[in-house]
């Protein structure tokens, strides 16, 4: 036994001590800092969430200021999704299994640059150039498919609404959701998907018999991180969407729900007082909904395997 | 999924063969061509219309056309081919006219007194990015500079050191953190310096904090899949010959990780210097340079670009001012993502 | 400069898992011990515990007793670092570090202990290093050339160079030719028939042949079973070993009947 000890604890060197000391110190690091956003947060928004009415734009508590502004993060949020996950779990299969191997890795490169275009950048370019040329389809749809809560319109004549939105959001999160498929798709076991097409299967039918199943879970983890990041984006929703303290379903009237994040970003620097601390308070909400949506999301992730979702 | 595959069975008294009928190579792309004209004829000529349209007509067409000559298989089968590709160019739409609009309304701005003018006394036409560029600069630096140290060492505790429960927890929360609002970093920026300077600080180191908590997670990360990269043998090479661990580390370990490390950082560079939202919180706008970053407003880009495109002033030239700003900061990310693919292809010790 | 290792009743265990049970053998000095046994036998581990390298594997430890020259390896003053100057080690796959030439491989054991080296000195110890490594004459031209520029068997060279140059007592080889063609071997083995005059050496093999020619003592370890420890079963002579040895199972290993 006290042999045992002594290999269990060789003497240790000065510079080895010093050095591992330092490297945990700054991964505890990490986690104070994590703590620090949720605690500086909290100190400030607390005097936010008890505020009267003066700091509320008229509104009878805090809750009911937030809500709308809840309800237009996560529509908007939701929107998005719907556009871009199947456009991304499209462009994903086609890098992984349709394009050959060389132009996959340039088609990757290429989706990896929309995920490095700058939110205000593509604020400006929804403002201008997206929401005039999407009006025309907004008429449409409110022509062809006004019966649906969704596009009752009338449409608004600047195109600066949830439709516009919601579509800016799933041009910014496709990439981070073609990214982690992508990478899902292409570990995929080489021997299962051999075994399909040995069956005689299409490219299709292996896909659907492999690839799917075996990436399921990391389709909707992938999902659910682009809905992080919808929830939490900022400035092109505060440039395309004119959003109001109001719940809507309507996506193509003037009158829209805003979002967190953008009516933080518009009212902040004009704000005073306590309605800075009600803005903070908002921050904290959506730092919580984004946590938690962030938190299930890399659950699942680590549940079925290991692989980086840093970019 | 089985009952697909019996739907393979040739039809009954038919001889089994491996001889199928099958569409000629050419069919897809001519199908395409066609379905192109008829959209086109249909819609008037329009360029979006056209390729819409034609797409949808070449999906229903070359189903019903590998139907009939081949099979339901082989149908379903090219449709999904046609559908993925044209999720792939339906991607590459917003892209193409990101960088067009980007290109064609911010080219025409820039000139000497752009880079070299800030917006002082700037009434209408003219003006420039200096002060905003600067401040970019700078504060991107000073995010850099905190987060680097701090992300790598990070790393090398979970690569080199962690066991057990807490380099997972932390692992997590790492993957956890890249998730973090950009806003809400900027928030958590203002509420720690209020606390220290009072209600409405404006300050420049805040702004470096604020992309600290956006870029170390990705450094992180990056650093991480990096370290694990290097193969173990490495390490016990030099055990092997006596050199303590965090020799081993410091000496043999990150060199042969460099490029991969230098990759990461520049494209978590890439990633915060485009941040608009927590900059506007904590830094706001100012019209003149300001090289304090420990009081006052200071201009960046991203935010410079936002506030030319809200408030153009009396003439309207600031609309003309946020695209150039937008390009400005469109290139260096767009230099700096080829530097990071420059340096992991120059650097990689595999190359040697 | 070579020294005697006595080991005395060595266990190993991975975590709560016996490795390798009851070990006593002596290993004489400028000599080539070779270590033979099937697959799993443990005799890597061994190995890897005449320097400590097995520490390196989380939860690895040792009971019992490993003296070199009257030093206790496993005493409490003992530093692991300091003994893995004393004793080199050379791996199965060549491993030359890719971001230094061949000569800062050669010399990466003092540069990396930030041991300070006069430029004269430095050309000394490589020249010196590769002669002993018999590859000197390839290299002469080229030393600033990355390592991972030569040949795999010119690679292992340079590892034992790097090995040597700091000058231990003695040398461990985990299966150095198990990556190599057989004129990379046999280059390998001429170096080691060189080697014994100045230092302990041992190494282990899959190669029978391999232990023939190049030991003049030979251990044999086997396990009884997938899950049981490793034991030693018998040492000797290398003769005596591959002619008449004492053991039932060493005669089927020897003469190719399981393993």
């Amino acid at each position: 036994m006290a042999t045992r000890t002594r290999s269990e604890h060789p003497p240790v060197r000065r510079g080895d001590r010093i050095f591992s000391a330092t490297a945990l110190g700054a991964g505890i690091l990490i986690l104070l800092i994590l703590a620090g956003v949720a605690i500086f947060l909290l100190v400030q928004g607390v005097p936010g969430i008890t505020a009267g009415r003066g700091s509320l734009s008229g509104r009878d508590s805090f809750w009911a200021y937030v809500g709308p502004f809840a309800f237009g993060t996560v529509f908007a949020s939701i929107i998005a999704l719907v556009v871009a996950v199947p456009i991304a779990v499209g462009i994903a299969l086609f890098i992984s299994h349709y394009a050959p191997r060389r132009v996959a890795l340039a088609l990757g490169y290429i989706v990896d640059l929309l995920a490095a275009v700058p939110s205000v950048v593509f604020g400006v370019w929804g403002i201008t150039v997206l929401s005039p040329a999407l009006v025309p389809i907004m008429q449409w749809l409110e022509d062809n498919a006004g019966f649906l809560p969704f596009f009752e319109g009338p449409t608004l004549t600047s195109g600066r609404n949830m439709f516009t939105a919601g579509l800016v959001l799933a041009v910014m999160i496709l990439p981070i959701i073609t990214a982690i498929c992508r990478e899902v798709f292409l570990q995929t076991p080489r021997l299962h998907e051999e075994a399909a097409l040995a069956l005689g299967a299409t490219r299709w039918e292996m896909i659907r018999m492999t690839v799917f199943p075996y990436g399921r879970s990391g389709i909707v983890s992938a999902s659910m991180l682009g809905l992080g990041r919808a929830l939490g984006e900022t400035l092109a929703v505060a440039l395309v969407l004119s959003g109001s303290a109001i719940y809507t379903f309507n996506t193509l009237a003037a009158e829209n729900s805003g979002t967190i994040a953008a009516n933080i970003a518009l009212q902040f620097p004009e704000a005073s007082g306590t309605a800075v601390n009600v803005l903070i308070a908002t921050g904290l909400i959506l730092f919580v909904i984004t946590f938690a949506v962030n938190y299930t999301a890399r659950k699942i992730v680590d549940r079925r395997s290991e692989f980086s979702g840093a970019n | 999924m089985a009952s697909t595959l019996e739907t393979q069975q040739p039809p009954a008294g038919a001889a089994r063969s491996i001889h199928q009928r099958t569409l000629p190579r050419y069919a897809p792309a001519a199908a395409f061509g066609g379905c192109l004209v008829i959209g086109a004829v249909l819609t008037g000529f329009g360029l979006i219309g056209t390729v819409v349209l034609g797409t949808v007509i070449y999906l229903v067409v070359i189903y019903v056309l590998s139907r009939t000559v081949e099979s339901s298989r082989k149908a379903a089968d090219r449709v999904v081919t046609g559908l993925v590709t044209s999720a792939f160019v339906i991607a590459l739409v917003p892209l193409v006219s990101v960088i067009y609009t980007v290109f064609s309304r911010g080219l025409p701005v820039l000139s000497a007194t752009f880079f070299t003018s800030s917006m002082r006394n700037v009434v209408g036409e003219g003006g420039g990015v200096f002060h905003a560029i600067w401040g970019t600069v700078y504060i991107t630096g000073m995010a850099l500079v905190i987060s680097v140290p701090i992300g790598i060492l990070a790393a090398i505790y979970l690569v080199e050191y962690g066991r057990g429960w807490l380099p997972r927890q932390i692992r997590f929360l790492v993957d956890v953190m890249t998730g973090i609002p950009s806003i809400v970093a900027g928030l958590f920026a203002y509420a720690l310096f209020v606390l220290i300077f009072g209600p409405g600080i404006r300050i420049g180191i805040g702004g470096a904090i604020a992309l600290s908590v956006l870029m170390i997670p990705v450094v992180v990360r990056s650093t991480e899949e990096m370290l694990k990269l290097v193969p173990n043998e490495l390490r016990e090479a030099a055990y092997a010959l006596g050199v303590p661990k965090w020799r081993t580390i410091v000496k043999v370990v990150l060199p042969t990780a460099l490029a991969g490390i230098a990759t990461g950082v520049t494209l978590s560079i890439a990633r915060v210097i485009g941040e608009t939202a927590p900059l506007l919180i904590i830094l706001g706008i100012t019209d003149s340079a300001n090289f304090d970053p420990f009081s006052g407003r200071i201009a960046t880009l991203p935010v410079f670009t936002y506030y030319e495109y809200i408030q153009p002033g009396v003439d309207g030239s600031g609309e003309g001012r946020a695209f150039g700003g937008a390009l400005v900061l469109v290139l260096i990310v767009l230099v700096l993502n080829a530097v990071a693919r420059l340096i992991s292809y120059l650097f990689s010790p595999t190359k040697a | 400069m070579a020294k005697s290792i006595d080991v005395s009743d060595l266990n190993i265990y991975y975590g709560d898992f016996l490795a390798v049970e009851g070990v006593t053998i002596p290993i004489a000095a400028k000599s080539v011990t070779a270590f033979i046994g099937p697959s799993g036998c443990g005799k890597s581990s061994f190995l890897r515990s005449l320097n400590r390298m097995h520490e390196v594997i989380p939860g690895a430890r040792v009971e019992g007793k490993i003296i070199i020259d009257g030093n206790d390896l496993y005493g409490a003053g003992t530093d692991p670092v300091a003994v893995r100057r004393e004793i080199g080690m050379v791996f199965q796959r060549p491993n030359p570090f890719p971001t230094m030439s061949i000569y800062e491989n050669v010399i990466a054991g003092m540069r990396l202990n930030a041991k300070r080296m006069k430029k004269s000195e430095a050309d000394d110890a490589v020249e010196k290093s590769l002669r002993s490594a018999n590859l000197w004459a390839e290299v002469e031209d080229r030393l600033r050339r990355p390592g991972s520029s030569l040949s795999g068997g010119q690679q292992q060279r340079l590892c034992i160079a790097r090995a040597i140059a700091v000058e231990p007592q003695v040398l461990l080889m985990d299966e150095p030719c198990s990556a190599l063609d057989p004129i990379s071997t046999s280059a390998i083995e001429d170096l080691i028939h060189d080697l014994q005059h100045d230092y302990t050496i041992v190494i282990v093999t899959h190669n029978m042949q391999q232990a023939a020619r190049v030991s003049e003592t030979t251990a044999f370890f086997n396990l009884s079973a997938v899950g049981e420890p490793g034991r030693l079963v018998e040492y000797g002579s290398t003769t005596k070993i591959f002619s008449n040895p004492d053991n039932e199972s060493t005669e089927a290993y020897i003469s190719g009947r399981f393993g």
